[in-house]
C-alpha cells in the first residue's frame, strides 16, 4: 500500500489512468443515456416515469459506495498515516455528498408522480438524508481548523463513526416496511428486473463509478498541487523573513 | 478505576462549585418548550398529540447546549494533557467525562421533564415511559455529544460546527425515545422501543469513549 503513497507515483499514475476513466465515462453514459431514454421499453405500471430510476439508483448506489470509500481511505488515513487517504478523503467527500443529493433530488421528482408526494419520512429516505448531513459535516469539519492535517484527522474519525449509518441504510428497506421498495437489483436469488431495463442501469451505474473516478483523480491532483503550493510559499516566506 | 472515579469527581465538584451551568441548562429546556403552547396554540389536545415529540426535541437541543464547554475548559487550561498523561487508559476517562456530563446534564433533565409533561398536557400513562425512554436515552446522547466535542476541540466556529456534527446521530435516539411515548399512548407497549434504545446505548457505551479518545489524542499531537 506505502507504495501508493508517494505523491510523484500517484500523479504518473492518476495521469496514466484518467483518460481512459473519462473515456469509458462519457462512452458509458451516452449508452446508458441513450439506452435508458429511447431504447427502453416503458414500465406497465409507471409509464415513462420509469426513466427517472436510471439516474436515481445509480446515483444512490454511489452515495453508498462512495461513503464506504470515505471510510475505508479515513481508516487507513487513522491506522497507517497514509498521506494520500487523507487527501482522498478529502477529495471524496463533496462527490459523495453531490451523488447523496442527486439521489433524494431524483427520488423526489419520482415519488411526486408515484406515490403522490415530494418526500414520505420513510426509513430509507430519513437514512439518506441523515447520510446527507453526515456528508456536510465532514466537509465542514475538515475545513474547520487552521491547520488542515487536524482537519483531515478529525473529520477521518467522523467518518469513521458515522460508518454505523451505511448498513442502516441498506437493510432499513427490509427491516422496516414502509413506502420505498425493497431492493430488486443486488438480492438473494438474481434480480427481478428484465435484462431491457438492467442493460441501462447497469451502464449508468457504470458510468458513475468511472465518473467519480475521474474526479477524484482531478481533486487529488489538485489537492497535491495545493499542499505544494503552500509549502512553496511558506519557505518563500522564511526565506524573505 | 480510581483515575475514572476522579475524573468524575472533579467534573462533578466543579458542577457543584458553579451551579449555574447546570440550571441554565435546565431553564433552557423549560424555557423552549413554554415557547411551543404560544407558537401552536393553548389547546390541550394538540399539546398532548405533540408533547412527547416536544419534550424530547428540546431535550436534545439543551443537551446539545451544555456539550461545547465538556472538553473546551480542560483544553484551555492544559488539565486535557495531563489527563491524557496519566497512566490510565483515555477511553476510559473520556467515558468518566461522559459519565459526569450525564450526571449535571442529562439527570437534571429527566427530573425536569415531568413538569414539561405537565405544561404540555401529556395523558398520565405517558409519564413512565417518557421517563424510562429519557433515562435510556439521554445517556447515549452524551457519548455521542462527546465525540462531537472531542472532534470540534479548537474548530474555527466550534459552537456552530458541533450541532451539525452530532444531530444526524441523535435521529435515532429520537426516532425511538418518542416512539416510546406514543406507543404507550396508543396502549401498546413501549417495550421493544425501550429494548431499541438500550441497544443504542450498548452500541455507543464501548464504542464512543474509543472516538472520543482518538479525537482527544490527535487534538493534543
Amino acid at each position: 500500500m506505502h507504495r501508493f503513497a508517494n505523491p510523484a507515483r500517484f500523479l504518473r499514475m492518476a495521469a496514466a489512468v484518467l483518460p481512459w476513466s473519462a473515456a469509458l465515462t462519457v462512452g458509458c453514459l451516452g449508452a446508458g443515456l441513450w439506452f435508458a431514454l429511447f431504447d427502453s421499453p416503458a414500465d406497465y405500471q409507471q409509464g415513462e416515469t420509469v426513466r427517472i430510476m436510471y439516474v436515481h439508483v445509480p446515483a444512490a448506489w454511489m452515495a453508498l459506495f462512495v461513503y464506504t470509500n470515505l471510510a475505508i481511505a479515513s481508516a487507513v488515513a487513522l491506522v497507517w498515516k497514509h498521506p494520500l487517504a487523507d487527501l482522498a478523503a478529502r477529495a471524496m467527500a463533496p462527490i459523495g455528498a453531490a451523488f447523496t443529493a442527486l439521489s433524494l433530488i431524483t427520488g423526489s421528482l419520482w415519488g411526486q408522480p408515484m406515490w403522490g408526494t415530494w418526500w414520505v419520512w420513510d426509513a430509507r429516505l430519513t437514512s439518506v438524508l441523515i447520510l446527507f448531513f453526515l456528508y456536510l459535516g465532514h466537509i465542514a469539519l475538515a475545513n474547520a481548523f487552521d491547520d488542515p492535517t487536524r482537519g483531515n484527522r478529525a473529520a477521518a474519525i467522523l467518518a469513521l463513526v458515522g460508518a454505523v449509518n451505511v448498513p442502516i441504510i441498506k437493510f432499513s428497506v427490509d427491516w422496516w416496511n414502509t413506502l420505498h421498495q425493497p431492493a430488486s437489483i443486488v438480492r438473494i436469488g438474481g434480480p427481478t428486473i428484465d435484462s431491457s431495463m438492467l442493460t441501462p442501469l447497469l451502464l449508468m451505474a457504470f458510468g458513475f463509478t468511472f465518473y467519480f473516478v475521474s474526479v477524484l483523480i482531478l481533486r487529488i491532483r489538485a489537492e497535491i498541487l495545493a499542499r505544494k503550493l503552500r509549502t512553496l510559499r511558506f519557505a518563500q516566506g522564511e526565506a524573505t523573513a | 478505576m480510581n483515575a475514572f472515579v476522579a475524573v468524575v469527581a472533579r467534573d462533578l465538584r466543579l458542577a457543584l462549585r458553579a451551579p449555574g451551568d447546570s440550571a441554565t441548562v435546565v431553564l433552557f429546556f423549560v424555557l423552549t418548550v413554554i415557547l411551543f403552547p404560544f407558537g401552536v396554540g393553548p389547546e390541550p389536545q394538540i399539546l398532548a398529540r405533540i408533547a412527547s415529540g416536544i419534550a424530547w426535541v428540546t431535550a436534545l437541543l439543551a443537551c446539545l447546549l451544555s456539550l461545547d464547554r465538556l472538553f473546551q475548559l480542560e483544553s484551555e487550561d492544559g488539565s486535557l494533557e495531563q489527563i491524557a498523561l496519566s497512566p490510565a487508559p483515555l477511553e476510559l476517562l473520556a467515558l468518566g467525562k461522559c459519565l459526569a456530563h450525564w450526571l449535571t446534564t442529562g439527570l437534571p433533565l429527566i427530573a425536569a421533564s415531568p413538569l414539561i409533561a405537565l405544561f404540555l398536557h401529556l395523558p398520565a400513562e405517558g409519564y413512565p415511559a417518557l421517563l424510562a425512554a429519557l433515562a435510556i436515552g439521554t445517556p447515549t446522547l452524551s457519548l455521542i455529544g462527546g465525540i462531537g466535542a472531542a472532534l470540534t476541540l479548537g474548530a474555527r466556529r466550534g459552537g456552530v460546527l458541533l450541532p451539525l456534527l452530532v444531530l444526524p446521530l441523535y435521529i435515532p435516539v429520537l426516532i425511538f425515545g418518542v416512539a416510546a411515548v406514543e406507543a404507550e399512548l396508543a396502549g401498546l407497549s413501549a417495550r421493544p422501543h425501550l429494548l431499541m434504545l438500550g441497544g443504542l446505548a450498548a452500541l455507543a457505551l464501548p464504542l464512543a469513549p474509543w472516538a472520543i479518545a482518538a479525537a482527544l489524542r490527535q487534538s493534543l499531537e
